[in-house]
């Protein structure tokens, strides 16, 4: 259920979000999802990858810093207040967003977002008891 | 404290107070003798100050004469301040000179073997025996360091690894293989193994590292802790410079409560660094030296730079040798921002009380609307990565809020990639001062 989001920090400065795409190319790992937090100094760049071992690997080979984190991938209904109905479901769980982000492709008719909780198995099971579906992470990696 | 106490040369080390003042008076004298008949430099300044060397009669009588500093030096570059012929001379080692012109220094056959035995001396106080492995991870060249280490060892009976510096992966393996049991190193890359270490998980206690001697750069207690727990080891301070000898002026015994410096081949004294006045005994200033025994290379009040105090009570280990304090940091490199003065050495001690950080930190002074600045720069490590930006920048806030309590001064805490500030022959360049270019 969980996939393995990569994050990195990288410094504000011009060309260094091309050297992070440029390293993960050259080793032919594809970026499937990806969004940027940024402050006037730095930023962190979250990525969803086809192998996310392999990139970690890579990335601290090319001394980036780097972690991984769990997030979940879940299908929302490409339709108004599809995401609504979501957010609310987990507001009564108490569980909270502590940012998402959305993939570019659709899945059939439902549009695909990543989500971090601060209690991702509350999450799951919240989800999953109310019909809502998660992506599975190979699925998540080969779209 | 049930540490065994082994004294490489127990006559000089525990000799009594009144007898050390009376063989240091005797060397000084031989010594002006030396200096005033060979090298044209003091031959200058005897002139200048009136004083001859007949006319010390007392340690104090020293006053009368002028300081020597890193200028003179520079002046007499290359050879103009040795006091033998070159063919005395059987080796020429020579500081980093990451501004200007190197120094050069030379030791003859004696100097080489007083350099020996002074090294012998602070690694038998820091708990190295001939059943040790020492592991020398200091850079083999023109820096003083690893050949003053590694003829120490050799003196002791211990094995020595003459490993060098860089390449960690290496180092780890023959550690783990060599079962190295002493590490000598720069205080900043023994963390610099930590954190490798802990990235391939190899336990401290797996190893067979037993004790870690660290010069060449200043470093604070915390640094010590941090050492001692992630490798395991009793982390000692010791303390040289080139100019005077390499290391082996100073070192810490296993008590850990300063650094015993070898006074019956130094002179120490400790002054304003503003006026140049003698200070009291106990007093905290720049540390000036003046060589006892030294022939190639002998030098008479030596503004050392470091800021320091000096303990004259006899040590619990039994020596007697003052002891001198950790260095605070160096007159050159204490910066005044907004009228405050600042040690880079203090940052480093914030930047350790803030969970997982490794000191790899470069200040950056500069002058805006004729209002000082002092950014210091983090590089990130995984430990002070967070996936989240609200903990990261709830970091930096953290890290600006205790530096303006420390510091007294406000500080913009900027976090920077691994790898991003400079490292020279393994020390990092801490301060970058924009103000005066």
């Amino acid at each position: 259920m969980k996939v393995e989001q990569i994050s990195i920090f990288i410094e504000n400065k011009s060309g260094r979000l091309a050297e992070v795409t440029g390293v993960l190319g050259k080793t032919g790992i594809n970026i499937r999802a990806l969004s940027l937090a940024d402050t006037s100094d730095f930023g962190i760049l979250r990525l969803i990858v086809d192998d996310s071992q392999k990139a970690l690997k890579v990335l601290r080979e090319q001394r980036f810093t780097v972690s991984i984190t769990e997030v979940i991938g879940i299908e929302v209904p490409d339709s108004p207040g599809g995401l609504t109905s979501i957010l609310q479901l987990l507001d009564q769980h108490n569980v909270n967003v502590e940012y998402m982000y959305a993939f570019a492709e659709r899945v059939g008719n439902n549009a695909i977002i990543i989500f971090r909780f601060d209690n991702v198995d509350e999450a799951i099971s919240a989800l999953s008891s109310h019909g809502v579906k998660i992506l599975p992470s190979e699925r998540i990696t080969s779209i | 404290m049930n540490l065994p106490v082994n004294i490489w040369n127990r006559a000089a080390e525990t000799l009594p107070r009144e007898e050390i003042r009376q063989l240091q008076l005797k060397r000084l004298q031989e010594t002006l003798s030396l200096v005033a008949n060979k090298v044209p430099c003091y031959q200058a300044k005897f002139k200048d100050s009136g004083f001859k060397p007949g006319d010390l009669h007392s340690l104090e009588d020293l006053h009368h004469l002028p300081f020597t500093t890193k200028e003179d030096l520079r002046v007499n570059y290359p050879y103009g301040m040795f006091a033998v012929p070159m063919r005395e001379v059987v080796r020429i080692h020579s500081s980093s000179g990451t501004t200007g012109k190197p120094t050069v220094v030379g030791y003859t056959k004696d100097d080489i073997r007083t350099w020996t035995e002074l090294v012998a001396r602070f690694m038998t106080a820091a708990g190295v025996t001939q059943e040790d492995i020492v592991h020398i991870a200091f850079g083999y060249g023109l820096f003083t360091g690893a050949f003053g280490l590694h003829y120490g060892s050799e003196a002791i009976g211990a094995s020595v690894i003459p490993i060098n510096g860089g390449n960690t992966d290496k180092q780890l393996m023959i550690m783990q293989d060599y079962r190295s049991s002493a590490l000598v190193c720069t205080p900043s890359y023994g963390l610099t193994l930590a954190d490798r270490m802990e990235k391939q998980g190899i336990a401290p206690g797996s190893l067979a590292l037993r004790v870690g001697l660290f010069g060449a750069e200043p470093w604070s207690e915390q640094m010590r802790v941090e050492l001692e727990q992630r490798l395991g080891i009793i982390a000692t301070d010791n303390y040289g410079l080139s100019e005077i000898m390499g290391p082996g002026v100073a070192g810490e015994c296993l008590l850990k409560q300063g650094m015993h410096l070898a006074e019956d081949h130094f002179l120490a004294e400790v002054i304003d660094p503003d006026t140049g006045a003698v200070l009291p005994e106990g007093s905290v200033g720049e540390l000036v030296l003046t060589s006892l025994t030294k022939q190639a290379f002998p030098m008479i009040r030596y503004r050392t730079r470091d800021i320091t105090r000096l303990n004259y009570d006899v040590c619990d280990c039994g020596r007697t040798l003052a002891r001198m304090e950790k260095t605070r940091g160096r007159t050159d490199d204490m910066l005044i921002i907004k009228g405050v003065n600042v040690f880079p050495t203090q940052i480093e001690e914030v930047l350790f009380q803030i969970e997982g950080c490794e000191p790899h930190y470069q200040l950056i002074v500069d002058r805006e609307n004729n209002m000082d600045s002092l950014e210091v720069q983090v590089e990130v490590n995984e430990h002070i990565f967070f996936d989240e930006m609200k903990q990261q920048r709830q970091f930096v806030i953290n890290a600006e809020k205790r530096l303006a309590t420390v510091l007294g001064v406000s500080a913009k805490v900027k976090l920077v990639e691994p790898q991003t500030i400079k490292r020279h022959e393994g020390k990092a360049i801490r301060v970058i001062d924009r103000r005066n270019q």
